[in-house]
């Protein structure tokens, strides 16, 4: 591993144009791509439900694309060699996202014309606004942070942050239960959801603590079955993270969210130390943790006996994934088209089940295209894993990538009667503001590792030469 | 660290091939199975996008679809509803479909196999797909002397054409406006449907096929049958017919219902017995023929089996496992002997069509989205019930019913009329149902029709006085309109 300091930001945008592995003019092609399917989606929403193009057409497609074209003058400016798919990929998941929830804005509306009652104010716009928030952060987080290794400074500042964020729903007052799961934080007009933020938090501890003890956790003293046995004393941390999420069942009875966070850990455990012991003693532990739920809990209860025999509830407490799987029945492998379906059906569907009401309305093959996309973000945070050079940045990366697949997983097999339903939000598609900045805070995270990373290679090969 | 980020991402990968194979199986192959499950208000609304078929008697629609501008894209129109309800049934959204609009669904909704190539021409060229229609074998003049002649009554007709089994006829009394199931006020539909549920008439009944009161009297006509396929009786044969029959093995007596004997000295011909109900004659011979021969004569005519018109009917059963009081109860039509109107209706129909009872059907012709026939109904035979000659000599007995017997209501004047009246009691304190069956003409059988009213007074004439008006009514429309 080189240790280099941030080079000057100049220098680093005439990089940007000499090098030839910087391939930002890919990311700015693959970004205007993006657009244009988002702005032909957002459009085809108003041909689809009310025969023509969306009044306030220009207005949306414009503002993102002014968005858009912001994070990547970011991107090139300040992570100039970072990895050209991730920021097109992230964009288009939140354009398909934007679209989407005015499709179900306007199915609100119509609702709401014929029923005669209020008309509903759509919460697109917010989205909008909280997409350009996130983006802002998005940029700051790349202008703060020049170097992700001076994240490991804040090892244990992040703990503390993420363990009160985790913590927070749980508090009397500003804590708020919806759909069975507490995982939301009530302040006057303001919600949002810590975990989101707090999925970060941890992965920067995880990744700091584990750099530093991950010789000690891989150190064996017997073998069993060609699998090393861990020191008991080092059982230590495996078992504070799951007390953690056995905590977050007991307390946020979400088993979704306890998977994603102790899954996570037993991931980096397993990456720190290269031991798959550790992820044989977590799937075991982890295990343990869904049983114990199972029997203590009856919220966690009803949510497995809901996901085993969908059917026999589908009038009540099943009605939501019932709907969600009504929904991707109609879609079939084309989708009804946008516009067409009908995902308000499905409570919850700018939110948690957003992927239900594009699985109906794209059909199989769009609900494809986007599983790939989170399988491109995902691959592009490990491969920039297995090229960055230093631990932290390694674990880091590979941290957010395995964080965001564990979520992927969580929610649209939840949403898909795969696993049982959870109460967390898709990346970039949800409704909601705290989930898209997170989101972006991450995307930023991933792409300044990419960039160090990218750098410090290319440095290293012989034929290109950074000159300051 | 490399060979662990790559294992994970492995590990990663599974879980991401886990989603897609879910995914796939939700949206494809499990797909038909959720469509298809209660309470998918999608497979509904999907149905209301597209125009359903027309349901049509003749070339009129009695049911259709006309564009609206709500939600639901169409609305479903039935002409004159009460009067078909039983066979069109409804389409609702808050409470299915029953009837012709459930059974040929996939015909009026378009989604039928047969219309595979209108669904890829209407595909190409862009045109929203469209379902086909439904001609029914209803002749609208019978339906209506059926419908108007039960008014005020609870009851129900079904006529049929004997030589193919086609329904002429089928009206149930007191009826519902299938209109105000079809709206698409979830409101109204909801109070009109709870309505037709408090109401003691059961007007959402549908009784031609599913009531199945004793058939009474009328079910003489299969003890007759039976008699003369044993061979051992003929219409002149002369039989006891005494003033009561002691049953076997009790101290009661089945009485005539005028009390008399049924002819000097208590003897009496098949044939008189028949023209007269004889309730004593009929119970010997129920005696002298045994459960069994009974039993499998009227499973001949239909008994005991569940018949699709293509509607479910009830099961009309002759029971098993009798008692001699019990088999001469049964031979006159009571004890646990139940028989729908259908059932009647088939049992006249064997006899007008030579001995063979036709399968019952309401679908004449299956078509297009354009209108254009693309099935036509090809009758089918249940099967034999007697002979060519006994099912002749048994017409002829009928038609001694009318003329100079209990039936003659019937009469009309220049074509004769076979017909067998009934009265069936239902039980302690519950009204009579009485019933007719007739078949005309005589010669060359067109329409066998049974009468069914479930409200009537008692005592023989009410056959005569109550049904046999009706069928009368039914038999002049059908053939009164050629």
């Amino acid at each position: 591993m080189t240790t280099q300091a941030a080079l000057p930001a100049k220098a680093e945008v005439r990089a940007s144009r000499r090098v030839p592995g910087a391939r930002r003019n890919t990311e700015l092609i693959l970004l205007i791509l993006a657009w244009l399917v988002g702005a032909y989606a957002y459009a085809n929403v108003g041909l689809g439900t009310e025969g023509r193009l969306p009044e306030n057409l220009a207005l949306v497609i414009g503002l993102v694309g002014v968005l858009f074209i912001g994070a990547h003058v970011c991107v090139r400016i300040w992570a100039p060699i970072a990895d050209p798919l991730l920021l097109p990929v992230a964009a288009l998941l939140n354009f398909l996202g934007l679209s989407m929830i005015h499709r179900i804005d306007v199915a609100e509306k119509l609702r709401a014309l014929r029923n005669e009652g209020p008309l509903p104010s759509g919460d697109m716009p917010a989205q909008l606004i909280w997409t350009t928030l996130a983006l802002v952060l998005f940029a700051g987080v790349l202008v703060t942070v020049r170097d992700h290794r001076r994240l490991q400074r804040y090892t244990y500042t992040a703990m503390v942050a993420g363990v009160v964020l985790l913590l927070l729903p749980m508090l009397p007052v500003i804590g708020s239960t919806v759909n069975g799961a507490t995982l939301w934080v009530q302040l006057g007009p303001l919600s949002f959801q810590p975990s989101e933020l707090a999925k970060i938090l941890l992965t920067i501890f995880f990744a700091g603590y584990l750099v530093v003890k991950r010789d000690s956790l891989a150190l064996v003293r017997r073998k069993f079955l060609g699998l090393g046995i861990p020191r008991a004393r080092d059982l230590g941390p495996i078992l504070v993270a799951w007390l953690i999420a056995l905590g977050i069942l007991a307390v946020q009875k979400d088993l979704g969210t306890a998977l994603m966070f102790f899954g996570l850990f037993v991931s980096m455990l397993y990456l720190a130390t290269q031991r798959k012991t550790w992820l044989i003693i977590g799937s075991v532990m982890f295990l343990f943790a869904a049983v114990l739920g199972y029997l203590a809990f009856g919220h966690v209860r009803l949510r497995v006996q809901v996901w085993l025999d969908t059917w026999s509830y589908a009038n009540d407490q099943g009605y939501q994934i019932a709907q969600s799987l009504f929904g991707l029945a109609n879609g079939g492998i084309m989708g009804t088209g946008l516009g067409q379906g009908y995902p308000q059906f499905v409570p919850f569907a700018k939110t948690d089940f957003i992927a239900a009401a594009l699985g109906e309305e794209l059909g199989l093959v769009g609900f494809m295209a986007i599983l790939l996309l989170y399988g491109v973000i995902i691959e592009r945070a490990l491969r920039t894993a297995i090229i960055c050079r230093d631990p932290f940045g390694k674990l880091l990366a590979a941290g957010l990538g395995t964080v965001l697949a564990l979520q992927v997983f969580v929610v649209i097999g939840g949403v898909t009667r795969l696993i049982p339903l959870t109460g967390l939000t898709t990346p970039w598609l949800s409704y909601g503001g705290s989930a898209l900045v997170a989101n972006w805070i991450m995307l930023a995270l991933l792409l300044r590792i990419s960039d160090r990373a990218r750098r410090t290679n290319l440095e290293q090969s012989p034929q290109v030469v950074i000159k300051p | 660290m490399n060979r662990a980020i790559r294992r994970l991402g492995g590990l990663l990968a599974v879980l991401l091939a886990a989603l897609l194979v879910n995914v796939t199986c939700q949206q494809v192959l499990f797909a038909g199975e959720t469509k298809d499950r209660p309470g998918n208000q999608r497979t509904v609304l999907e149905e209301y996008d597209r125009e359903r078929g027309p349901i049509l008697v003749g070339v009129d629609p009695v049911a259709r679809s006309i564009p609206t501008d709500d939600e639901y894209k169409y609305l479903r129109v039935y002409s004159q509803g009460q009067m078909f309800a039983p066979v069109t049934g409804f389409y609702s959204l808050l409470y299915g479909s029953t009837g012709i609009e459930r059974t040929e669904n996939p015909i009026l909704n378009g989604d039928s196999d047969l219309f595979f190539v209108d669904r890829i021409q209407q595909l190409l060229s862009g045109r929203s797909p469209q379902g086909g229609g439904v001609t029914l074998t209803l002749n609208a003049s019978a339906q209506r002397a059926a419908f108007e002649g039960l008014s005020g009554k609870v009851g129900s007709v079904l006529a049929l054409e004997p030589g193919t089994g086609a329904i002429l006829a089928m009206a149930s009394s007191p009826s519902y406006d299938p209109n105000q199931l079809a709206n698409h006020d979830l409101k109204k539909i909801q109070e009109y449907y709870e309505k037709l549920q408090a109401d003691p008439k059961k007007p959402m009944l549908n009784r031609p096929l599913v009531s199945n009161p004793p058939p009474g009297s009328s079910f003489k006509l299969v003890t007759a049958a039976a008699a003369l396929e044993s061979g051992r009786y003929n219409p002149n044969s002369v039989i006891p017919g005494p003033a009561r029959y002691r049953l076997p093995g009790t101290s009661r007596d089945i009485p005539n219902w005028n009390g008399q004997a049924c002819g000097p000295g208590g003897k009496v011909t098949l044939a008189q017995a028949l023209a007269i109900s004889c309730n004593t004659a009929f119970a010997w011979l129920g005696n002298q023929l045994g459960q069994d021969a009974l039993r499998g004569q009227a499973e001949k005519f239909g008994f005991g089996t569940s018949m699709t018109v293509p509607m479910r009917a009830a099961t009309s059963r002759f029971p098993s496992d009798l008692d001699a009081a019990q088999t001469a109860m049964s031979a006159i039509g009571q004890f646990d002997v139940s028989a729908t109107t259908l059932q009647m209706a088939l049992v006249g129909s064997g006899i007008g069509n030579g001995g063979i009872v036709m399968n019952p059907y309401l679908v004449k012709e299956v078509r297009g989205p354009d209108m254009r026939v693309v099935q036509t109904a090809s009758p089918s035979q249940f099967g034999r019930a007697l002979s060519a000659e006994n099912a002749s000599a048994e017409m002829s007995m009928m038609v001694g019913v009318v003329n100079s017997g209990t039936g003659s209501n019937a009469r009309i004047p220049g074509i004769q009329v076979g017909g067998k009246t009934g009265t069936a009691e239902t039980g302690d304190g519950r009204p009579a149902t009485a019933w007719f069956v007739a078949v005309a003409p005589a010669d060359s059988p067109r329409v066998a029709v049974a009468v069914a009213i479930e409200d009537a007074g008692g005592g023989e004439v009410s056959g005569n006085g109550l049904a046999a008006p009706i069928a009368r009514a039914v038999i002049q429309a059908i053939l009164g309109s050629r």
